[in-house]
């Protein structure tokens, strides 16, 4: 085989791995359709997007790069009171805010990326977990300027683009939440795809044997750390600023071990498992909670067990044989 | 000064009795189990409740704290941890949230969310003086307890056959079971023993640090700063990180009360960046 | 204005016209939207309210102003988003016309731009930083704030040979209201004080009761939540601190009602103040107390089960005044002002700031019978929240 034929066929295998699935154009067409099909629930799918555009931050790391985190909303609370102070204090712009979210989440990201990419699985729960204690404590501390545990208070968004202003419905929140995660979903979606994705699941799958083939592991991991890092700030600015309003609670642990479980019950490793996961959490939760309001833990805790036991197969089965007859279909339809 | 450095070792014993056991479980087999913190609220609520229904002396609740929460321990591993073993770390983490999450609902269920008290004779209440140090009875009495148990840990795990079976094992599981160690009894038992101890500690606790539903998660972070601080290879390891993390934390939180909190974590990140594997960590291949 | 925005301000207010038509019609149920923490480390705080809730609704009917009254519970698990989110939801979805609960501070502030944006009362039953009433004209308070039952201790303190005072209060907005308006009054007068802040999760107070003990102030003024409170009882007792001759002083909140048996006698000889005790001499609050253990076995009902209880009254008397009217802008007016006869004594709702006007008493924590009990022993009337007040 010549060098060019060789070329010319990694080229189409990496195509091959970026090209788009009907099943993916039903997925968003039904997120945006989602919006006019359910207008009473728009609230709730606002955080559902957030919450997937979070997981979806964490399936960077995780399903790519193999980091295991358990305390992701270091990034998230980074982003949420980096946004909220802007708007705050500088300007009300939302564009603005889920920039200087994204940035400030990404430079944390960045700064911290050599304390995570060394040690054990556990080092690494535990370090993570460090971090986001400490973001958790130094924003408790400095309640002259976060409110502490009162939370940011007095946060007015300006409309998006100068032309949506935030109603009480939550319409402008959600196709604003959407359409931030639906196009960095595409950068994400391009970015697994890429040669430097494709190291990422080199790294993650046999460090050793990436390192010898010439992938400068350290570099790789704490570029996508800062990467996955960025997009849970912009989560996070998202939420503050959908709610206008930011509390200690971002920071807080449950935050990172429910982010962890939409993962989870969404697989890792596949970009959709965020969005899917968070779909599911979400409608779980709330479902449970209007049901008994008092004891909703006890079944999400329930499900998790059952679900780790043996139910992921099953329900991963299910999804797989259903996405498959779709992709089945589509082919079939374009031959 | 020293009346703090006392306290902190008080609170420091505590905080090993809790967490010894999980560091032995998780050198053993790997396993990353967060419920730990439910079978120290287990044992915490055993002991109120034999307290105040069955009006049993606090002495005698002890014991049966130490054992219901080893008897739940060894029923739960058969059932439902074993299968989980040969799952990723990742997997296992969420399982024991799911645990912990089901027993902060159901403890709530029923026996409501207020905090829960005991009365302690009245040998152990109040302190006195020694050379200016003021030293409170109950703390003595927990140190003593505390300092007893892990001596006697230290040398079941140093000098009997059980114990060296068990380093055996936590070295290098396969090979032990190849050497015809039963290695999954072992765990059992290690298991239980574990579980029961954090069923005292979560008894011995309650004067010191409270009990409510919400125990396990509260310390959850305490248990896992001491065994991966400590290491999991040995006794002596999560002995002397819960002492520092007692001690760091009382003193800390006297000497600088505005920094309050941070001080732990901090510790705690800043010694995982020096010694990767623990403190007291042997170097292993 | 852009157009969409005009398109959206027409259905809002088409949305509140419907509803407003709705309250002329006057048969249709006035739903209160109840967002409580019913989970949580402050699940305590919901159980009592949401229990005081359904007292209200069996002792007094449903039915006020000719309007039918239906709570719609939801819980926000101490979490602000949740919260928020709920109301959110409450006032889109369901329609209620009164937001009421609110176990913490941020929960109510997170609430607050809602209230306003949609013009729904916002009754607040728990939360007592002094500023909340602020963040909205749409809230109205039927609890306390920290400052009315802070200052009055300052008095007391100093006018009864206290001369320093070591002051310990939990790191957050209601903790540091207490502190401050404590010692801003102390001061005044001029006494000495010594603070210092422990963070809200704290599981050891030893090393702060240290400092306490080396100081060696006349009295200790302690704030914590309501829950905490019985494990520093303990350790106070504990470090000998009562036998030092350190008097431990503070608003009700380290010796809440629903806690104080567990407490036990290390409780014995607290001084607090506060607007409730569950042992406040009227039959008004003696028939409260039997009514509400009978229908909550075990139960005794606390300050937050009071503020719950005259959070649905001041609704129903609001509901009275309008004649069945429930638009927003007629409530909150209606609600200014009103007065009534509380468990607690006589209440009012100050025009001006929406806060209540209550009376604050003395208490000393002692043996009544078996029980332990906070009793009333001097009365300071008609206090209103200091803060708002100096402004």
């Amino acid at each position: 085989m010549s060098a060019a034929a060789f070329e010319a066929r990694v080229r189409e295998a990496l195509r091959a791995g970026r090209r788009w699935y009907p099943a993916e154009f039903l997925f968003w067409l039904a997120a945006f359709a989602a919006f006019l099909l359910l207008p009473g629930q728009l609230l709730l799918l606002n955080e559902v997007a957030i919450l997937a555009l979070f997981a979806l931050s964490l399936d960077l790391v995780l399903g790519y790069a193999g980091i295991v985190s358990l305390g992701h909303a270091a990034f998230l609370g980074m982003g949420a009171y980096a946004a909220g102070l802007l708007a705050r204090h500088v300007t009300a712009d939302p564009l603005a805010g889920l920039a200087c979210g994204m940035a400030a989440a990404g430079l944390l990201g960045l700064a911290t990326s050599p304390l995570v990419l060394r040690g054990s699985d556990l080092t690494r729960l535990m370090v993570t977990l460090g971090v986001a204690l400490i973001l958790y404590e130094l924003a408790n501390s400095f309640a002259s300027v976060t409110g502490g545990a009162d939370g940011l208070q007095g946060i007015m968004m300006a409309p998006v683009l100068g032309l949506f202003d935030f109603d009480l419905f939550g319409r402008t929140a959600y196709l604003y939440s959407l359409s931030v995660l639906f196009l960095l979903f595409l950068v994400a979606r391009r970015v697994v795809g890429s040669p430097f994705g494709l190291s990422l699941r080199a790294i993650r799958d046999n460090p050793l044997r990436a390192s010898a083939s010439g992938v400068p592991n350290g570099r790789r991991l704490a570029a996508v750390y800062a990467l996955a890092a960025a997009y849970a700030g912009a989560a996070g600015a998202l939420l503050a600023q959908t709610t206008q309003f930011v509390s200690l609670d971002v920071l807080d642990f449950h935050r990172s071990a429910d982010l962890m479980l939409v993962l989870i019950i969404g697989g890792a490793g596949y970009l959709y498992g965020g969005l899917v996961g968070a779909i599911a959490f979400k409608l779980l939760q709330d479902g449970i909670a209007s049901l008994t309001p008092q004891y909703w833990m006890f079944w999400i805790g329930l499900f998790l067990v059952l679900f780790v036991l043996g139910g992921r197969e099953v329900i991963h089965g299910a999804v797989r044989a259903v996405v498959g007859r779709v992709a089945r279909f589509g082919r079939g339809a374009a031959r | 000064m020293l009346t703090i450095l006392f306290d902190g070792i008080a609170y420091g014993m505590v905080l090993f009795v809790l967490g010894c056991g999980l560091s032995v479980t998780m050198g053993l087999m790997n396993f990353v189990n967060l419920a730990h913190g439910a079978f120290a609220m287990l044992g915490g609520y055993v002991a109120v409740l034999a307290m105040q229904r069955l009006g049993l002396p606090f002495l005698a609740s002890l014991p049966l704290a130490f054992l219901a929460a080893a008897l739940v321990g060894i029923v739960l591993e058969r059932l439902v941890y074993r299968p989980m073993y040969a799952k990723s770390h990742l997997d296992q983490v969420m399982f024991s949230i799911g645990l912990v999450f089901m027993a902060v609902a159901g403890t709530d269920w029923l026996m409501g969310s207020t905090q829960q008290f005991i009365r302690l004779p009245a040998w152990l209440q109040g302190r006195f003086e020694i050379a200016g140090i003021g030293i409170g009875r109950y703390r003595l009495f927990v140190i003593a307890i505390c300092g007893l148990l892990a001596i006697s840990l230290h040398w079941g795990f140093t000098r009997t056959r059980f114990g060296s079976r068990l380093r055996a094992a936590v070295d290098d599981a396969r090979v032990a079971r190849g050497l015809g160690i039963p290695v999954n009894r072992l765990f059992a038992v290690t298991f239980a023993l574990g579980s029961g101890l954090a069923g005292l500690g979560g008894a011995l606790g309650i004067e010191l640090m409270g009990l409510d539903p919400t125990f396990p998660l509260k310390f959850m972070i305490y248990f896992l700063i001491v065994v991966t601080v400590g290491g999991t290879s040995s006794i002596t390891g999560p002995f002397f990180a819960a002492m520092l993390l007692g001690l760091a934390d009382v003193l800390g939180k006297y000497l600088v009360p505005q920094l309050g909190a941070f001080i732990i974590y901090a510790l705690m990140v800043m010694l995982l960046i020096i010694r990767p594997h623990g403190l007291f960590a042997r170097g292993r291949a | 204005m852009t157009h969409r925005r005009m398109v959206l301000t027409g259905i809002l207010g088409v949305a509140l016209a419907a509803s407003a038509d709705g309250a002329a019609l006057a048969q249709e149920a006035v739903k209160i939207g109840l967002v409580l923490p019913m989970t949580g480390p402050f699940a305590s705080t919901g159980r009592q309210i949401d229990a005081a809730v359904k007292l209200f609704l069996a002792r007094e009917g449903a039915v006020h102003g000719g309007r039918k009254l239906e709570v719609i519970l939801k819980d926000d698990a101490g979490n602000a988003d949740a919260t928020r989110r709920l109301a959110q939801e409450l006032v889109v979805n369901d329609k209620v016309s009164v937001l009421a609960g609110f176990g913490l501070t941020p929960l109510a502030m997170a609430t607050a731009q809602i209230a306003t944006q949609a013009k729904v009362p916002e009754v607040v039953m728990a939360a007592a930083t002094a500023s909340i009433t602020e963040a909205s004209p749409y809230i109205v308070r039927t609890s306390f704030t920290l400052p009315q039952a802070s200052e009055p201790m300052a008095d007391w303190a100093w006018a009864n040979g206290i001369k320093k005072v070591f002051t310990v209060v939990t790191d957050y907005g209601p903790g540091i209201d207490a502190e401050t308006s404590f010692a801003g009054k102390f001061k005044a007068a001029g006494g000495s004080v010594e603070s210092v802040r422990v963070p809200l999760r704290n599981p050891d107070f030893a090393p702060f009761l240290q400092r306490v003990s080396e100081a060696k102030p006349d009295a200790l003024f302690v704030f914590v939540p309501s829950g905490v409170g019985a494990q520093f009882m303990k350790q106070f007792v504990e470090r000998g601190l009562d036998k030092a001759g350190i008097k431990l002083i503070g608003p009700g909140d380290v010796v809440d009602d629903d806690i104080l048996e567990g407490i036990g006698e290390v409780a014995l000889g607290a001084i607090t103040t506060h607007h409730y005790s569950a042992a406040h001499d009227s039959p008004a609050n003696k028939a409260f107390v039997a009514d509400f253990q009978k229908a909550n076995p075990g139960m005794r009902p606390n300050f937050m089960a009071v503020g719950g209880y005259d959070g649905m009254r001041l609704v129903a008397e609001a509901l009275k005044a309008t004649k069945g009217d429930a638009s927003g802008e007629k409530l909150i007016a209606a609600m200014k002002g009103a007065s009534w006869e509380s468990p607690r004594g006589p209440v009012r709702i100050d025009p001006e700031t929406r806060d209540i006007i209550q009376n604050v008493y003395v208490r000393k924590t002692q043996k009544v019978g078996s029980e332990l009990h906070n009793v009333e022993f001097a009365t300071i009337p008609n206090v209103k929240d200091p803060v708002k007040a100096r402004k």
